[in-house]
């Protein structure tokens, strides 16, 4: 058991057990976007950040990943924290304005405005597809390729995969683009599955190159029928 | 044919390095060198055999820029971007280039002799720009020079120049069995009398002849001989097949063994297209002659192991 000190509280918890899971048992709120139980922890949208350490050696860490410590002294939403994190939401408005996930997150922490260029991803590179493929649906028929600004999320050669069951978990866990694709005709879509406040679908050109793996896409096929 | 020849060449590639880890990258290594780019199927294969998910390999494949899932074209040119490079005006060559192959950086050349890319280092910042073709490095680059290093590559880098080079000498050859010279004068490759063989594979059988000049790989046929052929090999005079006990190290096709004279014996490689061979010397130089009492040759002080006096 290790015992460490959360905003001050103390409390003792399991070797291994993370400083999310240590906050979220003390009731500590931590936002998170790219973290879902039952999945590998990423650490790759940095929402989850905490500020560990004392007086003037502090670091921030992402609390999803990091583990416990024996003495650790941590902060969840020291100003420093907050700082950073409402700079974080910002940069995942920049490139994902039209997420309901987002926009939540950002009106929790009052980010009204964000100072970079706009852009309107339809993928933030989260990952929580790739696991759940991987993790949940043992199937691993999509995953991260290319590098750096090149970096994507699909299938190998962009074909339909063998190993996809067309589950639809990789859509259901998806921030920016769950449900977003509730119809097959785009200009009579009253795309409402995502509770985006406007449609994205409807303004690429190319309808099939969103972010479904699912061909035939079944949401669609119940629309059609 | 050519497609199941091709999976279980990639299987062998597997099996030699499933048991490393991080075991991927050298397969994937290993089947580049072989067909230039990635194939589709190859990385299949590689994603049954190592029991991983095809998208893990994919993933490989795609982040690491050495590797390729396009066909390359025959040569492959490097531009140096790097920053060195690039404060050398790389930017212009690597324009040059794209404006002299019309094609642009990552792309192949219709003709697919062609492939262009850009690196971000070579390992060679001093002596930038560099540019990297079929591994021979370029180095302080000029716009000026691109020319002249395309029609270098396309005469080929490696290609020696057998009148020239100091490794190619004539050597003379017998048949091991009967004896008879093998050489004929009537018939010349690269200016000097070829070796004739009698040659059969599949339902052709013809004559065959190689440059006598050891270095050199050309060679004439009646039929031409499909790559990757292994040739069955005779004496044009005893009709004796000329097969020696060993295997090629590199194919394992069986070795066609020749007598040189002055003793000693070479081996070539059956196969079409594999260059291995063995020149075995043990009893040709002048210590092992048995005439080396009576000899009035001059001999250089090493030795000699093919000597005129026997012609």
């Amino acid at each position: 058991m290790i015992t460490l000190k959360i905003n001050g509280l103390e409390t003792t918890v399991e070797e291994g057990t993370t400083i999310l899971e240590a906050a979220k048992f003390l009731g500590f709120p931590i936002p998170t976007l790219c973290h879902m139980e039952g999945l590998r922890s990423y650490g790759a949208c940095r929402l989850c950040i905490v500020e560990i350490g004392e007086g003037t050696k502090t670091k921030i860490v992402s609390s999803c990943t990091y583990p416990v410590e024996e003495g650790l002294h941590v902060r969840t939403s020291s100003s420093r924290v907050m700082r950073a994190r409402k700079m974080i939401i910002e940069l995942l408005l920049a490139s994902s304005p039209q997420s309901k996930t987002i926009q939540d997150i950002a009106s929790e922490f009052n980010v009204k405005q964000q100072r970079f260029r706009q852009e309107h991803e339809d993928c933030i590179l989260c990952g929580l597809c790739v696991r759940m493929c991987e993790e949940q649906m043992v199937a691993k028929a999509i995953g991260f390729r290319g590098r750096g600004e090149n970096r994507s999320i699909g299938t190998p050669f962009d074909k339909q995969s063998e190993k996809c069951r067309l589950c639809g978990g990789c859509m259901y866990v998806c921030p920016v683009c769950s449900l977003r694709c509730t119809y097959t005709e785009p200009d009579k879509a009253i795309c409402g599955g995502c509770g985006n406040h406007y449609v994205p679908c409807i303004e690429k050109e190319q309808f099939d190159d969103l972010m479904c793996y699912m061909e035939p896409c079944v949401e669609c096929e119940i629309s059609n029928d | 044919m050519k497609e199941s020849r091709l999976s279980s060449d990639t299987e062998e590639i597997v099996h030699k390095h499933d048991h490393e880890l991080g075991g991927v990258i050298a397969m994937l290594e290993e089947i580049q060198s072989q067909h230039s780019y990635l194939p589709e199927s190859a990385l299949k294969t590689v994603a049954t055999e190592t029991g991983r998910s095809l998208v893990e390999i994919y993933g490989v494949a795609t982040f690491y820029r050495y590797f390729s899932l396009k066909p390359r074209g025959e040569h492959l040119i490097s531009v140096c971007l790097g920053t060195a490079c690039h404060v050398r005006q790389g930017t212009m060559i690597a324009k040059e280039l794209e404006d002299q192959l019309g094609i642009r950086a990552g792309e192949t050349t219709p003709d697919q002799q062609f492939s262009l890319e850009t690196v971000n280092c070579l390992g060679a910042c001093a002596r930038g720009p560099i540019v990297l073709v079929d591994g021979h490095y370029f180095s302080n680059v000029k716009k000026t020079q691109v020319s002249q290093i395309l029609k270098k590559t396309l005469k080929g880098l490696d290609a020696i120049d057998v009148t020239k080079d100091p490794r190619v000498f004539p050597v003379k050859l017998r048949c091991p069995h009967c004896n008879h010279s093998l050489l004929d004068p009537n018939y010349l490759i690269d200016n000097h009398p070829t070796v004739r063989l009698t040659i059969s594979f599949g339902e052709k059988h013809g004559w065959m002849r190689l440059s006598s000049l050891y270095g050199s790989y050309n060679i004439k046929s009646e039929y031409e001989i499909p790559l990757d052929t292994i040739v069955d090999t005779f004496c044009p005079h005893c009709h004796a097949e000329l097969v020696g006990a060993s295997a090629c190290a590199l194919c394992n096709a069986p070795m066609v063994p020749m007598a040189i004279y002055g003793g000693g014996l070479i081996q070539i490689c059956s196969r079409r297209g594999c260059k291995s061979h063995i020149m075995d010397l043990a009893n040709s130089i002048c210590v092992n002659c048995d005439n080396r009492h009576t000899c009035k040759l001059i001999k250089p002080e090493k030795g000699v192991w093919y000597c005129e006096e026997y012609v």
